[in-house]
C-alpha cells in the first residue's frame, strides 16, 4: 500500500526556487490502479518521481508497504528502485546495449529474483517471441514500449509506475499497450499509478486523482 | 542571412565554453610541440650555415695536402713568392672548462680584409695588436664568450660579429702553440687568382692538390638524420594532439546537426553554411595557433640547450643554447594549425555538405554510421599494416624507413577499435550477472565516441615503447661496447714529445704495458676520417669489438697487411673484409675486419703502429693507453713525478663516465618529448570523457533508474576507463616492440650508421603501464566525480518532459 501525506517540493528556477508540489496527499490500495491527471507543469511527474525513489522531497512522508520512502539515503532508494518498484517512462529508456532479451531480464537479475518461466511468459504474453535477439533501435515504438513494461514487470515489483506509457504511441498501439499492461499487473497483484494527460488512458483505471498547481484538486 | 547564421552558429561555443577550450587546448598543444621542434631544428640549421660561411667554409677553393696530412707553413712561404694568393689556416679542438673549443689560426695579414670578424672593440687598434702578439687573443661569439668566462687557460677573449657558436679565431701563431702544432698549417685558402708569372701548382707544391670551393656543408649532412627524427617525433606528437582536435570538432558538428538542419531549412544555402563554418573553423585555428606558437616558442627555449648539448655529442656541430623569434617557423606554425584544424574537419564538414534536409528519425544512425567507418577502417588497417610489413621486409633507406614508421603507427591505430571491439564482444559473451553484461556491451557502445582518444593513446604508448627500447637497447650495447673499447686503466696525455719519451722509459718498470695511441685526421674513401695507429697487444686481441673479422686479423693488422674500419665506414662504402680502402699513402690497404664505434660520426681505419708511423710520420706521439692493476696509485705517481695535471692522467671511469653523460642528454630530449605526447594522449582521454559525459546522461540514467546508484555507475566508469587504456597498453607492446625493430634496424642504420641488437626491458613495460593506467585514472576521475554527483533531477531530465 502506497501513503503519500503533505508533500512538497520545489525547484530552482530563473527567479528562485519555484514550488512544484505543495503538500499532496494520496492513498494508494495493494493490487489498485490509479490515474494522474493535470495539465503541463501541474507536477504530475514530479510526484511520480519522489514516489519511484528517483528524486527526494522536500518535506512530506511517502510510506511503500510500510517503509518511509523519503527516510532513505541514496543506497536506499536504488535499491528500493530496484527491489520493489518498477517504472514506464514515454520515452522507453531501453538499454540500447542490450539486446530484447537481456533488456527484458535485466531488472530482475538486478534485483536478484530473475524467473525465467515468468519472462518467458511475459515475451509470449507481450508478442515479443520474435525479437528476443533484436536491439530497441531495431523496434517500432509500441515494441520498445512493450519490452518496457516486460523489463518492469519481470522483477514482480508491488508498484508499478507508469509516466505516459502511451503518450509516444499512435491510438491503436497505445491502446493494445494499456491493455496488456493492465492485464499483466493483475496478474502479478501490482498496485498502479499512471501519470497522464489522455482522459481515455485514464478512464481504463480504478481510480483518477486532478492534479492542480501542486495540489490534489478536489 | 550570414550575421543571423553566424550567431545561432556561435551560440554553440557560448553554451558549451568547455568544448571550445578542449578544441583550443588540442590544437594549441599539437602546434606548440609541432612548432618546437621546428623551431630547434631552424635554429641548429642556421648554426650550421653560419659554420659553413666561416674560413674554412666550402665557398673558397683551398689547397690542402694529397696524403691528408698537415702542410709546412715554409710551402705557404713558398706560394706566396711564387706569386699564389693564399691564406693560411690550422684548425683544431682545445679543451676548455665549457667542453672542446675549436681553435681557427688565420693569418691577418694575407686573408681579405672581408673575411676578418668584425670586433665589438671600441679601440679596434689595440685589438689588433693583442690579437697578433703572445699571449695573443680569441674572437669569439657573445654566447661563446659567455661561457668560456671561466676558461683561464686560454688567451683573452674578446667578442666579434659573425662568428659561428662554440668556435675562436686566433692568429696563426698563437693557433698552432695552443693546438701544439708548431709550423704547421691544415690547408691553405686561395684568396684571389695567382699573378701572370705564377707557376702551376703541379711544379711549385706537388704535394698539394687544389678542392674546389662548394664542397657541401658536412655538418649539416650529418646532423640531417637527427633532425629529421626529431621532425618525426614532432609528427608524431602533432597527430595525436589532432585527435584531441578531430574529437572536439566531431563533437560539435554531431551537437550542432540540428542547428544546421534548421538553418537550412529556414533558406540558408548549403554553400553560404559550409562557407560560414570554415569561416569559424579559421578563426579558432588561426588563434590556436598563436596560442600554439607561444607555447612552442616556450617548448623549444626549454628544450634547446639539451639538443645544442646532443649534436656537440653526437656530431661535434656547435648551435647556440639560444633561441631567436623567426618570422618562418611561426609563420609555419600557424600554416600547420590551420592545416592541421582543415584535415581534422573534413570529414565532418563533408558530412555537412550531404546533410539531408528531413533526416528520419534513427537515434542509432550514428551507430549504424559507425559500423561502416569501421568496415573501411579494418580494410584500410590491413592494407597499411601489408604496406608496413612489405617495407620492413624488402625495403631500405631513410625515405622508406619513415614511410614503414608512418605506415605502421596509423595501421595499428587504425585497427585497434576493431581489435577492442573483439576482446570486449568476447568478454561479454563471457559475463555472469547482468551489470557485467551491461558493462561489456555498454563499453563496448562507447568505443565509437572514445576511439580517437584511445588511438592518441596507442600511439604515444607506441612511441615511448619503441623508442623506450631503443634507448635502453642503445644504452646496453653502449655500456658494453665502452668495458670492451676503454681497457686500459689509464689514459695518459703527454705536454711534449720529449716528455713523452720520458714517460715511457718511466713507465717501462710501472705499468703492466704501455699502449702508444696515434692518430691523424685523413680523408677515408673520399670523404673526412681518422686514421689510428694501433700496437699489438692482448688488449685489442682480446677485448676489441668486432662485428665481422677475417682469420688472423690481428696478425695481419699488427704486420701491416691489413686495416680494421668502423661499422659506420664499413656500411657507408660497403667496406666489409675482403674489401680495400683508399687511404693517405696505402690505396688499396685490404680490410681485415670491422669494428662497432658508437657515437662517433666520422669513418674511421686502424691499422699497426709501424706502418701507421710510416703513413703519417707527422703525427703526434703524445698518448699512451697504460694497463696496471694498481691504477690510482700509478696516476698519484704520475703526477707528483712529471707534474702533470689531472687532465692529463685520465682514469678508465671517469672517461666511461663522460661517455655515458654525454649519451645520456642525447636522448634527454627524446624523453622529453615521450612524456610531452603522452600527457597530449591523456589530455586526448580527458576530454573525450568529459565531452562524452554529457552525452552519456541518457545510457546511465535508465540503469540508475533501475537501482543502480550514482557512486556505483561513476566507479564503473572509472574501471571502464581503466579497461580500456589496458587493453590498449596491451595493442601497444607488439607495436612498439615492432616500431622498435624499425628504429633499431633500418632508421639507425641509415641515419648513423651502426646496428644494434634488440634487447628487451619488460621492467620498463610495466612501469609504462602502471602510468597509462595512471593516465586514464585520472583523466576518467573528473568525469565519474562529475557523475557520481549529479543532481537526480538532472539525470530525471532525461524521462521528465515537464515538471
Amino acid at each position: 500500500m502506497l501513503i503519500v501525506k503533505d508533500l512538497h517540493k520545489s525547484f530552482d528556477g530563473a527567479d528562485g526556487p519555484v514550488a512544484v508540489l505543495r503538500g499532496v496527499d494520496l492513498r494508494l490500495e495493494a493490487g489498485q490502479t490509479m490515474a494522474l491527471t493535470g495539465d503541463s507543469g501541474s507536477g504530475k511527474s514530479t510526484l511520480l518521481h519522489l514516489i519511484g525513489g528517483l528524486d527526494h522531497a522536500d518535506s512530506g512522508t511517502i510510506t511503500l508497504d510500510g517503509s518511509d520512502i523519503t527516510a532513505l539515503d541514496d543506497a536506499g532508494r536504488a535499491a528500493l528502485r530496484r527491489d520493489r518498484i518498477g517504472v514506464v517512462f514515454q520515452q522507453f529508456n531501453l538499454i540500447p546495449s542490450l539486446d530484447v532479451a537481456a533488456n527484458i531480464a535485466f531488472q530482475a537479475r538486478l534485483a536478484g529474483k530473475h524467473d525465467r518461466d515468468w519472462t518467458d511468459r511475459l515475451a509470449t504474453r507481450l508478442g515479443l517471441t520474435d525479437h528476443l535477439k533484436k536491439y530497441p533501435e531495431q523496434l517500432s515504438g509500441g515494441q520498445q514500449q512493450r519490452v518496457a513494461i516486460g523489463r518492469t514487470l519481470a522483477a514482480k515489483p508491488s508498484l508499478v509506475l507508469a509516466d505516459e506509457p502511451t503518450g509516444n504511441l499512435d491510438e491503436d498501439s497505445g491502446a493494445r499497450v494499456l491493455e496488456l499492461m493492465l492485464a499483466l499487473v493483475e496478474e502479478t497483484g501490482a498496485s498502479l499509478l499512471t501519470v497522464t494527460h489522455s482522459q481515455s488512458l485514464a478512464g481504463h483505471m480504478q481510480r483518477q486523482l486532478h492534479l492542480r498547481h501542486g495540489r490534489i484538486d478536489g | 542571412m550570414i550575421r543571423a547564421g553566424l550567431t545561432a552558429l556561435l551560440s554553440h561555443w557560448v553554451r558549451r565554453p568547455f568544448q571550445l577550450v578542449t578544441l583550443m587546448l588540442g590544437l594549441a598543444t599539437a602546434t606548440a610541440l609541432w612548432s618546437g621542434v621546428q623551431a630547434i631544428n631552424a635554429e641548429a640549421r642556421a648554426s650550421y650555415d653560419q659554420a659553413a660561411r666561416t674560413l674554412a667554409g666550402p665557398d673558397r677553393d683551398t689547397l690542402v695536402a694529397r696524403d691528408g696530412g698537415a702542410i709546412d707553413q715554409a710551402l705557404f712561404v713558398t706560394l706566396r713568392r711564387a706569386g699564389w694568393q693564399v691564406s693560411p689556416l690550422i684548425e683544431g679542438r682545445v679543451p676548455s672548462p665549457a667542453g672542446p673549443l675549436r681553435v681557427i689560426g688565420i693569418d691577418g695579414f694575407t686573408l681579405p680584409s672581408g673575411d676578418l670578424p668584425v670586433t665589438d672593440a671600441s679601440e679596434p687598434g689595440d685589438v689588433n695588436m693583442a690579437f697578433l702578439t703572445p699571449p695573443g687573443l680569441l674572437l669569439v661569439a657573445p654566447g661563446t664568450q659567455e661561457r668560456l668566462s671561466n676558461a683561464d687557460d686560454l688567451p683573452q677573449r674578446q667578442t666579434a660579429e659573425g662568428i659561428p657558436p662554440g668556435v675562436a679565431y686566433a692568429d696563426i701563431g698563437i693557433a698552432q702553440t695552443l693546438l701544439g702544432r708548431e709550423g704547421q698549417i691544415d690547408r691553405l685558402v686561395v684568396t684571389g687568382p695567382p699573378s701572370l708569372t705564377a707557376p702551376p701548382l703541379d711544379e711549385v707544391a706537388p704535394a698539394l692538390a687544389r678542392r674546389s670551393a662548394g664542397g657541401g656543408n658536412d655538418i649539416a649532412r650529418l646532423t640531417d638524420s637527427f633532425h629529421l627524427n626529431l621532425t618525426a617525433f614532432g609528427l608524431l606528437s602533432f597527430a595525436v594532439g589532432l585527435f584531441i582536435v578531430r574529437g572536439a570538432i566531431g563533437l560539435a558538428f554531431e551537437q550542432r546537426r540540428g542547428v544546421f538542419r534548421t538553418l537550412r531549412a529556414l533558406g540558408m544555402p548549403a554553400r553560404t553554411l559550409l562557407a560560414l563554418l570554415t569561416a569559424e573553423l579559421l578563426v579558432l585555428a588561426l588563434v590556436a595557433g598563436l596560442i600554439g606558437v607561444a607555447l612552442g616558442y616556450l617548448v623549444a627555449s626549454l628544450l634547446l640547450p639539451d639538443v645544442a648539448a646532443t649534436l656537440r655529442g653526437l656530431y661535434g656541430a656547435s648551435v647556440d643554447g639560444t633561441l631567436s623569434l623567426r618570422p618562418v617557423w611561426w609563420l609555419s606554425g600557424l600554416a600547420i594549425a590551420t592545416l592541421g584544424t582543415a584535415v581534422a574537419a573534413a570529414g565532418s564538414l563533408w558530412k555537412v555538405a550531404h546533410l539531408p534536409l528531413l533526416a528520419p528519425a534513427q537515434p542509432r544512425a550514428w551507430a549504424r554510421a559507425s559500423d561502416r567507418a569501421m568496415r573501411l577502417q579494418a580494410v584500410a588497417a590491413v592494407v597499411l599494416l601489408a604496406l608496413a610489413a612489405l617495407l620492413g621486409v624488402t625495403g631500405g633507406g631513410l625515405v622508406v624507413g619513415f614511410t614503414l614508421l608512418g605506415a605502421l603507427l596509423v595501421g595499428a591505430a587504425l585497427v585497434l577499435p576493431i581489435i577492442l571491439h573483439s576482446v570486449l564482444g568476447f568478454f561479454g559473451r563471457g559475463a555472469a550477472g547482468p551489470l557485467s553484461e551491461w558493462f561489456w556491451a555498454d563499453t563496448r557502445q562507447q568505443l565509437p565516441g572514445l576511439s580517437l582518444a584511445l588511438m592518441a593513446l596507442l600511439l604515444a604508448l607506441a612511441a615511448n615503447i619503441g623508442v623506450g627500447t631503443m634507448v635502453s637497447s642503445f644504452r646496453t650495447t653502449f655500456t658494453g661496447w665502452l668495458d670492451q673499447r676503454l681497457a686500459s686503466e689509464l689514459y695518459l696525455t703527454a705536454e711534449s714529445e720529449a716528455q713523452a719519451e720520458d714517460l715511457r722509459a718511466w713507465l717501462a718498470t710501472r705499468a703492466d704495458a704501455v699502449l702508444p695511441i696515434r692518430s691523424s685526421e685523413a680523408q677515408l674513401a673520399g670523404a673526412p676520417g681518422e686514421v689510428f695507429g694501433v700496437a699489438d697487444h692482448a688488449t685489442y686481441r682480446d677485448n676489441w669489438p668486432l662485428i665481422e673479422a677475417d682469420a688472423a686479423v690481428w696478425d695481419r693488422v699488427a704486420a701491416g697487411e691489413a686495416v680494421l674500419v668502423n661499422e659506420q665506414l664499413a656500411r657507408r662504402e660497403g667496406l666489409w673484409p675482403g674489401a680495400t680502402l683508399d687511404l693517405p699513402g696505402w690505396p688499396d690497404a685490404p680490410v681485415a675486419g670491422v669494428y662497432s664505434d658508437y657515437g662517433n660520426p666520422l669513418g674511421q681505419a686502424m691499422v699497426g703502429l709501424d706502418r701507421f708511423d710510416a703513413l703519417f710520420p707527422e703525427a703526434p706521439r703524445l698518448r699512451f693507453g697504460l694497463r696496471t692493476d694498481r691504477p690510482e696509485a700509478l696516476r698519484t705517481a704520475l703526477i707528483d713525478e712529471f707534474g702533470l695535471s689531472g687532465g692529463n692522467v685520465t682514469d678508465q671511469a671517469s672517461i666511461k663516465q663522460f661517455s655515458l653523460d654525454v649519451f645520456e642528454r642525447t636522448f634527454t630530449v627524446t624523453a622529453a618529448l615521450n612524456v610531452l605526447t603522452l600527457s597530449v594522449a591523456a589530455l586526448a582521454i580527458l576530454t573525450s570523457l568529459l565531452t562524452l559525459a554529457t552525452m552519456r546522461q541518457p545510457q546511465l540514467a535508465p540503469v540508475w533508474a533501475l537501482g543502480l546508484t550514482r557512486r556505483r555507475l561513476a566507479r564503473l566508469e572509472l574501471w571502464r576507463a581503466l579497461l580500456l587504456a589496458a587493453l590498449t597498453f596491451v595493442v601497444a607492446v607488439p607495436v612498439g616492440l615492432v616500431l622498435a625493430w624499425v628504429l633499431l634496424s633500418v632508421i639507425n642504420v641509415e641515419a648513423f650508421g651502426w646496428r644494434l641488437p634488440m634487447e628487451l626491458f619488460p621492467r620498463d613495460w610495466v612501469w609504462l603501464g602502471v602510468l597509462s593506467l595512471l593516465a586514464a585514472g585520472l583523466a576518467s576521475l573528473l568525469p565519474a566525480i562529475k557523475l557520481a554527483r549529479t543532481p537526480p533531477n538532472e539525470l530525471l531530465k532525461v524521462f521528465a518532459h515537464e515538471r
